[in-house]
């Protein structure tokens, strides 16, 4: 069974990713902890490669939920759109749980395509030290966690 | 009356897989129901109980319709509405 048969268009069971997108999405998720930090990383159209690293406001505030501020969101998606991109990555933090999404994340998740990437800051807080990072196909209420490579830069 | 509506990738199923279809509608209320004639299913994805659903955005010409009347915003032929889910979510 591959992650997301569901959509059958693209079966990637590992979520490659270079190493300053990695430590991009760790720095703002320790610079807003408590809140949870939340993001995309947009790529070209069924490419499948994390190429733009985008940060955006938590318009919740929250250090239990995240959403994009909804003229933040039509700006993000109008701009995709126009550049032929699609969310490759959609990354938010827990600050007190581990990486895994919750049942409100599994519900909400609305991109079949994407990597739902979750990084947990309840060991370290805002300082040095590692967080657990972790990436998921949410697909129709099915999680599949996968496998994250860090590379140093995209091939 | 034609209103272009651009569809998020979730809900291209009820579309054939089109990123933007054509519908017609006085208010958002008439176009969705304009919609769900063509699509059957997509209205179901939009409203509960009445309203728009609390982790789906709207907009009329980049406006969010949650501040221009809601379900009954009106719209006018050229009008360009825009569906988008919310990307929410959290621990809680």
């Amino acid at each position: 069974m591959q992650p997301g048969s569901g959509t059958g268009t693209r079966l990637a069971t590992v979520l490659t990713i270079d190493q300053a997108t990695y430590d991009a999405i760790v720095a703002h998720a320790k610079r807003d902890h408590p809140d949870e930090a939340c993001g995309i990383v947009a790529g070209p159209e069924g490419s499948d490669r994390a190429e733009r690293f985008i940060e955006m406001v938590n318009a919740a505030g929250s250090p239990t939920f995240y959403e994009f501020d909804s003229t933040d969101l039509l700006q993000l998606y109008k701009e995709m759109d126009a550049r032929d991109e699609e969310p490759v990555i959609v990354y938010h933090s827990h600050t007190a749980t581990e990486a895994y999404p919750s049942r409100t994340d599994i519900g909400l998740a609305s991109e079949p395509h994407a990597h739902y990437v979750l990084v947990s800051t309840r060991e370290h807080g805002n300082n040095e030290g590692p967080v657990e990072f972790r990436s998921y196909r949410i697909v129709d209420g099915e999680v599949t966690e996968e496998e994250v490579t860090v590379v140093a830069t995209l091939s | 009356m034609a209103i272009e509506v651009k569809i998020p990738t979730i809900l291209r199923t009820y579309t054939g897989g089109e990123k933007a279809v054509s519908a017609e509608g006085a208010s958002l209320s008439t176009l969705i129901d304009d919609l769900e004639a063509n699509h059957a299913g997509i209205k179901d994805r939009l409203i509960d109980n009445g309203d728009l659903r609390r982790f789906v955005n709207v907009y009329v010409n980049d406006e969010d319709v949650r501040f221009i009347g809601g379900l009954q915003a009106e719209l006018k032929d050229g009008d360009s509405v825009v569906i988008l889910p919310a990307v929410a979510g959290g621990a809680r």
